[in-house]
């Protein structure tokens, strides 16, 4: 990477620099990463089931713990982001809702990234913390 | 008149290690970053070595790292940065000629890749009288705005795709591949749409957006490759090309 | 197989996951949390066929869309003919085993309940 001069990861890693739509990038990237390790570990923990009442119920001594509970609070919010963050990829990937080509004029704004689009990902990023908020209240309300 | 400190990547790949080098340059409210190095350039050093030509983004000679960000040096103004401390380095994911000099070779033969040009071989009976092809104003807005690109780089720079995919063509070359899929006189719209569907083709863009912020001429190219995008997935269907060539009754 | 397709079926396991995993939080909010994940009311679920079959599409929406994922961060970190080719089959192998293991826990908690 040297000789080429190229960002390497850490040009993934650093979501400033370019806006909101690098950030849900980033966060979409991060997201999916952690989804899949808790999904592998949520097939090995589910296992138990297999072996049987006492297993289960040991499974669960470890994994129903405050710390348990604020990883699957985590889970939960990093679910809703890249659910909602991904249908409006789903949309926009396929050159809906990004706007028209049209004769740009300075300031020269990108309509592919005009206040709509913007919104849409905080709307995203809400709906993650809202489900977080609700997982909270779920798991350390009882 | 105010100073501010210009910190410069100095480097000769193969010769030696790379360091940067302060000046001090005075500027006006008015002075730009291509102004500040042309300063250090003239007067403190005179082995600073930059591209520049029309001075007014027109060309897209200048373009670097200015404080982290990919700038054309000569649209950049020094005020609008707020900062007394200006870094410049040269755009990431070029390889390095010479401090801030960039080697072109593989942007553009990724640009070349994408047929950046109109295919059309039907014999329409061309002779002496023929004269151009027939575009409205409607059609011509499909694609006029990615017609603007002026070849700078920035957006190759800002991409993180680019940043470790090396076989990725980039936003330029995709935005261009759009810009003659969505021309009415462009017949390969077929054999355009199998070019970029490829492993490291159009797939590997996630629409990050950094392309179309940093872009200084409002090309957007991040619109032009969702639009292909939609074309290759279905979503969105072509007409056949149907540009008819202008004959004058005589 | 074109890579066309294999986004197609990126977005479609995406969009399928998303209301199939809606359906699996629900199964653990018609009753109180704690209470949801004692083994008999687990192993009732599981016994519910429809459910178990909610479970498998889980196991196979989700693994394919996640490892096909993993498949893309890792052609586009590193490039190479015989990397790409073994990022390929590995995440293909990494999928099918987690879907063997996966399918074989709803079948034995399934037949447990039967039993």
């Amino acid at each position: 990477m040297q000789k080429e001069n190229r960002e390497g990861v850490k040009g993934w890693l650093n979501p400033t620099r370019y806006g909101l739509s690098r950030f849900a990038y980033w966060l979409q990237r991060l997201t999916g990463v952690g989804l899949l390790a808790y999904f592998i570990a949520h097939i090995i923990e589910t296992s138990s089931l297999a072996e049987g009442k006492f297993a289960w119920e040991a499974m669960l001594d470890l994994t129903q713990t405050p710390g348990g509970h604020i990883i699957l609070i985590i889970v939960i919010g990093m679910s809703a982001f890249h659910a909602a963050n991904g249908v409006r990829l789903y949309i926009t990937e396929g050159g809906r809702g990004v706007g028209r080509p049209g004769r740009p004029d300075y300031p020269y704004r990108p309509t592919s990234l005009g206040p709509r689009m913007r919104a849409c990902i905080w709307v995203t990023v809400a709906l993650a913390a809202l489900a977080m908020i609700y997982g909270a209240n779920v798991l350390f309300g009882e | 008149m105010k100073t501010i400190k210009l910190r410069v990547f100095r480097h000769i790949p193969g010769k030696d290690s790379a360091r940067y080098d302060i000046f001090e340059v005075p500027v006006e409210r008015w002075t730009t970053v291509l102004d500040a190095l042309l300063y250090a350039k003239a007067y403190l050093d005179h082995s600073i070595a930059i591209r520049y030509s029309c001075r007014m983004a027109s060309c897209g000679s200048c373009g670097m790292m200015i404080n982290g960000i990919p700038k054309l040096a000569c649209y950049t103004k020094i005020d609008e940065l707020n900062t007394d401390t200006i870094t410049c380095e040269p755009m990431s994911n070029f390889p390095i000629i010479r401090d801030l000099a960039t080697d072109f070779t593989a942007f553009f033969q990724h640009h070349k890749d994408m047929k950046p040009y109109i295919v059309n071989d039907v014999d329409r009976g061309i002779d002496a009288e023929t004269r151009e092809f027939l575009q409205n104003p409607k059609q011509l807005d499909e694609f006029m705005q990615f017609s603007y690109c002026i070849k700078c780089g920035l957006c190759y720079a800002a991409c993180p795709t680019v940043a470790t995919d090396k076989k990725f063509p980039g936003p330029q070359a995709l935005a261009q591949m759009y810009r003659y899929f969505a021309d009415n006189r462009d017949q390969a719209a077929d054999e355009r749409l199998k070019i970029v569907d490829d492993r490291h083709g159009i797939g590997r863009c996630h629409f990050a957006g950094s392309c179309s912020k940093v872009c200084p001429k409002g090309v957007d190219p991040a619109l032009g490759i969702q639009l292909l995008r939609g074309y290759m997935m279905g979503f969105s269907k072509k007409e056949k090309s149907n540009a008819k060539l202008y004959k004058p009754e005589k | 197989m074109r890579e066309s397709h294999i986004m197609n079926i990126h977005y479609l396991t995406g969009l399928a996951a998303i209301v199939l995993v809606g359906i699996h939080i629900m199964f653990r909010l018609i009753m109180p949390f704690a209470q949801s994940l004692e083994y008999e009311n687990i192993i009732a679920n599981y016994q519910n066929l429809p459910y178990a079959i909610v479970l498998e599409l889980i196991l196979l929406t989700v693994a394919i869309h996640g490892f096909n994922g993993l498949r893309i961060i890792l052609i586009e970190w590193r490039q190479g003919e015989h990397w790409e080719k073994g990022v390929t089959w590995t995440c293909v192998a990494a999928a099918i085993a987690i879907i063997a293991y996966g399918s074989r826990t709803i079948i034995m908690a399934n037949m447990a309940g039967a039993a």
